[in-house]
This record gives C-alpha cells, sequence and structure tokens, in this order.
C-alpha cells in the first residue's frame, strides 16, 4: 500500500474556490458530443436517462391499459380480439413491472444515493452504464416485438405449461423470457453499485445510524434484488432451454413439474413487490421529514421496519399459489407470514402519521402524494390481509379484486410516493421548480381518478368477473361498473397527463430552485442545482442525521483530495471512518459496446443455443477491452 | 453555502487494498449473486427428486471418477491460489507472474476434465428432467471456470506489461484469488449432488 504521495500541487487544500472548481470540472466532465452521450459514466447523466426512459414506458403501459379500458368499457365490444387482448395485458404487467416499476425506483437511486451519500460517483459507475444500455435494449426487445405482433401474450408470470414448447408457439415466451434476462442484469448491476456505494463511499463521519432513509431502503432493497432475481433468471433460462434445446424441467411427462415454474417464479415474484414498494417507502421518510420540518420520528424503528420486511419478504411467495392445493401446514405457514409482513408496514405508517403529527407540516404537492399514498396503501392493505387467508383467497383468485388489491399497493403504494419524489427532487435534478398549481390539479385527478378507477373493481372481482378476460356477455352484472371504470380512467389519464405536462414545461420554464428550495437536511440539497459533474467541490463530512439542519451556516468539509484524478473517499462500513483516497473511473465508450455484444447474444439466443458460443467471442473482447488499463491517472496512481 | 475545513484526508492512501477497496466488496457482492443461483439449481434438483418414483429417472448413476478427479484438481489448486494471493499482498511482482501462469494452468486442467465429465452423467439434457437439471448443474459451474480463466489469463497477460507493477493490479490479483475460491467451494455441494445423492 502506498502512503500518501506527498505531491502538494495536484492538491485541492490550497486552492481557492474559482481555482478548485475549474480543476474538477476538467477532470469530472463529459464532452457535449455523441461520443460523450455515449460514454459518459456520470450517475446523474445515467441516472437522469433512466429516469426519462423508465417514464416513457409508463407512458406505453398506460396506453395499453387505456385501450383495455376501451375494449372492456361495455361487453361483446370489438375493438380488440382475444390475441391482441393477450399481447396488450401481457405487456401492460410486464412493461410496469420489468421496464417501468424496477427500473424507475433504481433509477432514482442511481441519481440520489451518491449525492445523499456525499460522494461523487456512484461505485462501478462503467457497470452503471452498462447497465442502462442493457435496459434499453431489453425494453426495444419487449416493443418492438410487440409493433411486430411478436409480443409475449402468456401473461406477465408466464404460467407454464401455457408458455411452454407445447402450447406456445413461435417466439412469443421467448422473448418474454429474454426480456426477463435483460433487465435482471441490469438490477443486479445496479443492486451491486447501490450496495458498494452505500457501505464503502459515504462521507465521513455519516455512521450507520446517521444514513438518510431513503438511502437505508435502496440498501435493504439492492439485497432483496441479489437474493430474488436469480430465481427469475433460473426460471427463465430453463423454460427458454425447454423451448429450445428440449430439456424437461416443466414437462410432467418427463419426470418435470408446472408448479416448480410457479415456485421459482414467486420466490422471486413475491419480493419484486418489496423491490419497489421499499425505494418508495423510503422516499415518504424522506419526505415526510422536510414538510413536516422535524426529524422524522422513529428512525431506529423504520430501520428495523425496513429489514424487517426485506426478510419477510422471502417468506411470502406460496400465498401465490393457495390454489395449487398444496399441504394445508405449508399454506397456514404462508398465511402466517403474509399477515406478520402487516406490522412491520404498520410501523412505519404510525412514524410517519406520528412524524406530521409532532410537526408543522407545509402542505406542498409532495406531501400531498405522501398523504394520497398513506390513504390508499392502508387500503391495499387491508385487502392484502384479506387475500392471506386461504378460503377468501380461492374466492377471489383470479377475478377483479386480485387486479384492484396489486393496483392499490403498486400504484397506491409505489407510484404516488414515485411522483410525489419527482415534485420534491425535480428542483435538484434540473434546477427548477415545477409548478405547485398544476401539481395539486395533478395530484387530485389521480387520487380521485385512481380510487374511483380500482375500488370498483373490488366489488366486480366479489361478482365473479375474471380478470384477462378479453370481452364479456351483455347478461353479465358487470356492464355498468365496468363503463363507470372506463370513465374513471379518463380521469386518471388526465391527471397522469397534467403531470406530465408540468414536468416538460418546468425543465425549461420552471423558476429557478436555488441549492435547497424546500430546506431540506439531507447532503443531496448542499450542492447546486442541478449539481456539477463532481458533486461536491469538497466532500461533506457530518455529525448527524440531518447534516443541513445541524449546521445551518457553514457545512463542515474535507480536504486533501487530489484534482488531476478523479478521486472519491472510501470510508469504513460502520462509522464511516475515512480509509483511502480511492480513484472512480472516466468515461469509457467499452461499457457500451459491451452492453451491445451482450444485447446480440441474448436476442440471437432465442434462434439457436449455438449464439451463446459465437456470442461470448464478441463480449469477451468488449469486457477486456474495458477493462484493460488505459494508462490515466485513475489506473496507475 | 459557506465551508469549513475540519479534515485534511492528503496522508490518505491513493488506493485501498483489500476491505478498503470498492472491487473487493463488488466481488462478494457478484459472489453472493452467483451463490444463490447455486443455492436454488441445487433447490431444483432436490425438488425434482423429491417428486420422482426413483432418482436418477431411467439412466444408470453417474460413474465417479472424472467429478472426483475434479474434486482433487480443484481442491489442490487453493493452496497455489494462496499462494498468489500472498504474493499478492506482499506486492512480489516476480513471484506473482509465476503465480498467474500456474492459476491460468489450474484454470484450464479442470475444462479439460469437464470434457469427460459430461458423458460420464450418462444421461443427456434432453432424456428427462433429472438429465437436464444435472446438465444445467454442470454447464452453470462450468461457465464459473470459463469466466474466471478468462479473468485469470488477462490478469496474467496483464502482469506482464508495464501496468503490472501497480497496487491496483495486485488487488486485482487477491480479488481473482479469492473468486477462484468461490468457485471451487460452490463446486462441492454440486459434486456432491451430482454424484454422491444418487448413491445415497
Amino acid at each position: 500500500m502506498r502512503g500518501g504521495d506527498g505531491k502538494r500541487n495536484n492538491h485541492d487544500t490550497d486552492l481557492g474556490r474559482p481555482a478548485l472548481e475549474t480543476a474538477l470540472a476538467e477532470t469530472w466532465k463529459t464532452p457535449s458530443s455523441l461520443w460523450g452521450a455515449l460514454a459518459t459514466v456520470d450517475h446523474k447523466i445515467i441516472g437522469r436517462r433512466y429516469i426519462v426512459t423508465a417514464f416513457v414506458f409508463l407512458a406505453l403501459g398506460g396506453i395499453l391499459a387505456v385501450l383495455m379500458r376501451l375494449q372492456l368499457a361495455q361487453p361483446e365490444a370489438r375493438l380488440l380480439g382475444p390475441d391482441r387482448y393477450n399481447q396488450i395485458f401481457t405487456m401492460h404487467g410486464a412493461n410496469m413491472m420489468f421496464l417501468f416499476a424496477v427500473p424507475v425506483m433504481e433509477a432514482m437511486a442511481v441519481y440520489l444515493v451518491p449525492l445523499m451519500v456525499g460522494t461523487r460517483n456512484i461505485a462501478f459507475p462503467r457497470l452503471n452504464a452498462f447497465s442502462y444500455w442493457i435496459f434499453l435494449a431489453g425494453g426495444a426487445l419487449l416493443w418492438i416485438s410487440f409493433a411486430l405482433d411478436m409480443g409475449p401474450d402468456v401473461g406477465w408470470f408466464a404460467y407454464v405449461p401455457l408458455s411452454g414448447p407445447q402450447f406456445g408457439s413461435g417466439k412469443r415466451a421467448d422473448i418474454w423470457a429474454q426480456m426477463i434476462t435483460f433487465t435482471e442484469v441490469s438490477a443486479l448491476a445496479v443492486s451491486v453499485e447501490i450496495v458498494v456505494t452505500i457501505f464503502k463511499q459515504r462521507a465521513p463521519g455519516m455512521s450507520l445510524d446517521r444514513i438518510p432513509l431513503f438511502v437505508w431502503s435502496m440498501l435493504i432493497t439492492s439485497f432483496i434484488i441479489i437474493m430474488a432475481m436469480p430465481a427469475i433468471m433460473i426460471a427463465s433460462t430453463s423454460l427458454i432451454l425447454d423451448r429450445l434445446v428440449g430439456t424437461h424441467f416443466f414437462n410432467p411427462a418427463e419426470g418435470g413439474d408446472v408448479l416448480l415454474w410457479q415456485h421459482l417464479f414467486w420466490f422471486f415474484g413475491h419480493p419484486e413487490v418489496y423491490i419497489i414498494f421499499l425505494p418508495a417507502v423510503g422516499m415518504v421518510s424522506i419526505m415526510v421529514a422536510t414538510f413536516a420540518r422535524r426529524p422524522v420520528f422513529g428512525y431506529l424503528a423504520l430501520v428495523m421496519a425496513l429489514i424487517a420486511t426485506g426478510i419477510l419478504a422471502f417468506g411470502l411467495w406460496v400465498h401465490h399459489m393457495f390454489v395449487t392445493g398444496l399441504p394445508r401446514l405449508g399454506e397456514s405457514f404462508f398465511t402466517a407470514s403474509s399477515m406478520a409482513i402487516a406490522i412491520p408496514a404498520g410501523i412505519q405508517i404510525f412514524c410517519w402519521l406520528a412524524t406530521l403529527w409532532d410537526g408543522k407540516p407545509v402542505f406542498k404537492t409532495p406531501l400531498l402524494f405522501v398523504i394520497g399514498f398513506i390513504v390508499t396503501f392502508v387500503i391495499g392493505g387491508l385487502t392484502g390481509v384479506m387475500v392471506a387467508s386461504v378460503p377468501f383467497d380461492t374466492q377471489v383468485h383470479d377475478t377483479y379484486f386480485v387486479v384492484a388489491h396489486f393496483h392499490y399497493v403498486l400504484i397506491g403504494g409505489a407510484v404516488f410516493p414515485l411522483v410525489g419524489a419527482i415534485y420534491y427532487w425535480f428542483p435538484k435534478m434540473t434546477g427548477r421548480m415545477m409548478s405547485e398549481d398544476l401539481g395539486k390539479w395533478a395530484f387530485w385527478l389521480i387520487f380521485i381518478g385512481f380510487n374511483l378507477t380500482f375500488f370498483p373493481m373490488h366489488i366486480l372481482g366479489l361478482q365473479g368477473m375474471p380478470r384477462r378476460i378479453y370481452t364479456y356477455q351483455p347478461d353479465m352484472p358487470w356492464h355498468g361498473l365496468n363503463m363507470f371504470v372506463s370513465v374513471s380512467a379518463v380521469v386518471l389519464v388526465a391527471g397522469f397527463l397534467v403531470f406530465f405536462i408540468d414536468a416538460i414545461r418546468s425543465v425549461r420554464r420552471g423558476p429557478p430552485a436555488g441549492d435547497n428550495p424546500w430546506d431540506a437536511p439531507t447532503l443531496e440539497w448542499a450542492t447546486s442545482s442541478p449539481p456539477p459533474s463532481y458533486n461536491f467541490a469538497r466532500i461533506p463530512v457530518v455529525d448527524g442525521a440531518d447534516p443541513l439542519w445541524e449546521q445551518r451556516e457553514i457545512l463542515a468539509v474535507a480536504a486533501g483530495l487530489r484534482t488531476d484524478r478523479r478521486e472519491l473517499i472510501i470510508t469504513t462500513v460502520g462509522a464511516a471512518k475515512p480509509e483511502a483516497r480511492e480513484a472512480s473511473p472516466r468515461n469509457s465508450i467499452w461499457p457500451f459496446w459491451a452492453a451491445l455484444a451482450t444485447s446480440l447474444m441474448l436476442i440471437w439466443s432465442i434462434f439457436t443455443p449455438w449464439a451463446v458460443v459465437w456470442g461470448s467471442i464478441p463480449v469477451a473482447i468488449t469486457l477486456i477491452g474495458w477493462f484493460w488499463p488505459k494508462g490515466t491517472p485513475e489506473d496507475e496512481l | 453555502m459557506k465551508e469549513r475545513v475540519v479534515a485534511d484526508l492528503s496522508r490518505l492512501p491513493l488506493h485501498g487494498m483489500g476491505s478498503a477497496s470498492a472491487t473487493w466488496w463488488g466481488t462478494l457482492a457478484f459472489m453472493l449473486i452467483e451463490g444463490t443461483g447455486f443455492a436454488l439449481s441445487v433447490a431444483v434438483y432436490l425438488y425434482l427428486m423429491s417428486l420422482a418414483a426413483t432418482w436418477p429417472i431411467d439412466a444408470p448413476r453417474p460413474n465417479l471418477l472424472p467429478g472426483t478427479l475434479m474434486t482433487l484438481v480443484l481442491i489442490g489448486s487453493v493452496v497455489p491460489n494462496y499462494l498468489v494471493s500472498r504474493w499478492a499482498e506482499q506486492q512480489d511482482l516476480s513471484k506473482v507472474k509465476i503465480g498467474m501462469i500456474v492459476m491460468s494452468i489450474l484454470g484450464i486442467v479442470p475444462l479439460v476434465i469437464r470434457a469427460f465429465e459430461f458423458p460420464a452423467l450418462n444421461v443427456n439434457w434432453d432424456s428427462n428432467a433429472y438429465g437436464s437439471i444435472v446438465w444445467t448443474l454442470l454447464g452453470l459451474h462450468t461457465t464459473h471456470i470459463i469466466t474466471d480463466l478468462v479473468d485469470t489469463l488477462v490478469l496474467a497477460a496483464l502482469m506482464f506489461t508495464r501496468h503490472g507493477d501497480n497496487p491496483r493490479r495486485f488487488g486485482d490479483v487477491q480479488d481473482n484469488a479469492m473468486y477462484w475460491n468461490f468457485v471451487v467451494a460452490a463446486w462441492l455441494p454440486i459434486y456432491g449432488c451430482i454424484y454422491w445423492i444418487p448413491r445415497l
């Protein structure tokens, strides 16, 4: 291990502020050219891309939802045929789960976590660039296939035997399975980056009990991804193998088993819900504290609730399989654990209520979405406790009751906080405020539209309307409510339109935000809006959980970093004591080429197993190009 | 916002070794991902076995020789692997060069043995679900070996260039050695699963 390098001339210690900023800007810059755009490893640029792409997928998925509501508004409608309808509900689910919900939460973390922990870039920034290109390629694969009438039509969980070689003819199910591979590779990559950023790159002094709650939630989420996503990759790979080279994992005639698919899928699929929900919980904890004007109540309880949820998430998967005739003891265990998860959820709700109760709440748009979240999520949680009971679940399984339940949990539990979080962090990301007036319109339209759209689905479900039917006969008693739901969906769509218009307009025309428009306490607000390429000219040193409320006038910082190479501070896992100054990689085009080579291999392998052999050669070449030292100060010092 | 410098970090090392390096933690995280994958594959094996009337399904038990030879070679490789890691820690370039060549060979030898292991399974991947899962287990671990071998070869080549004598490279060698230990450790339950569970 080399000691300090002794040369003082490249250190920031003696530099005045303007000279320091000039030197750092030169070292950390992303050139504004096509090459610069493809080669950048700036977590803020990549995070922004990720967020925008995920919201494009949200809009596309929303269009599919509108098509389904148009079709179901009246009985015997002929807008969509059964085959197109199968593709549309599959695309809607797969798109919303794999291309919107998970990526958007990770995208928010890619942007925010390095800023909130006070570092200059995410850990493994080139992997981060790679993960974005892979995500984009996976999304493109799914949507281009759909445009070519090759979209998957087997439901977002692609149960065998329907998706197997016997019934799933053509390449539709393979497209679904390989889209899974793309999105899981990108999600796993981001998780590793987040875990290491949080463990090793926190600002000096940010011990475990001072980590912002959103960062805690992303740490737990990343571990859930790391433990859960291998299950779906094994599942989707075995499905492709069954379809392509004649393995028999899911073929009962040759010793395989169809329920094996459901076990593997839901071992991932249930934690998936918490992969989407926990980041939202973290966002809520941050926003509640800022707008209640006091530190969040019950920090330790909230962290423990996050951890408990993360552990319990792995003990719930069988409650998706209650109607498959599993042994009764097993069912009882999963009923108990499904109900137990209401306890950490309840703890969090009461901590937020206590924070608001004791604080002086300022009802800006983000807080409105938080309150909308609390109301909606409690309703979704209650129906969750209901379907955790086997007899009740047997009654409503595969009906619109379940559709209503999971939209309450996912939209109420994750999209409401997310939209609030966009209003909250938009000023940091763009330097401009979104409109409070349009924000209130967006909130009320979305909140009212959502409840009017999805609450009646509970009743439709209890009346026996199955999910995934492309139409129904006029003598069924569902007509009136379906028309009501479809009309209400217009209100919901209008709300999202207002939100999108507000966001697009505010990027250029919003009033300038300043560094800290909400007077928030966490470190991302200590730098300018939008932050410079190097995030912080000097790395902050913290001695509390709410640094900007504790150090109102003068921020404590560390000096002594080099300016001629991209450098950041590595700290210990527990107490965040500085251990080393570490280089952070420069921009590189290789992650882009590696993602391109990987995408070619994965798509090719839908058609022939030899693609894995020949396709891995360009992948290996690009990876070697990626890791080979280039003689920059980051590599050599 | 005004700033006040409270710490001077110019004396800190320019690169952290071991648990002070991000790469070390990243390697651990990837081991956790792959370990979960292996554990789930073994779970699939046990699940399919629990459903089958006889196990193996319609096939003789796999021959022990190639797999056992593989196990011995892999366990034996841990010793030079440990030495390379220690030399890297001491930043002894000439010994590390030799060690990396030895480890490259010890990455190729298992692949040769593996070529004899697949036929020794005495079943095809498309014969039945038993064949599918044993081929998958073996295939996964083969991918594991190939990945680490390519990494070792590139790193070995790197040590002979001007980029070699650098604490960052020595750290890479240590992380690579740690990963090889994981490749060996992951093999043991798979070996037990493929070769010994059918003999219980």
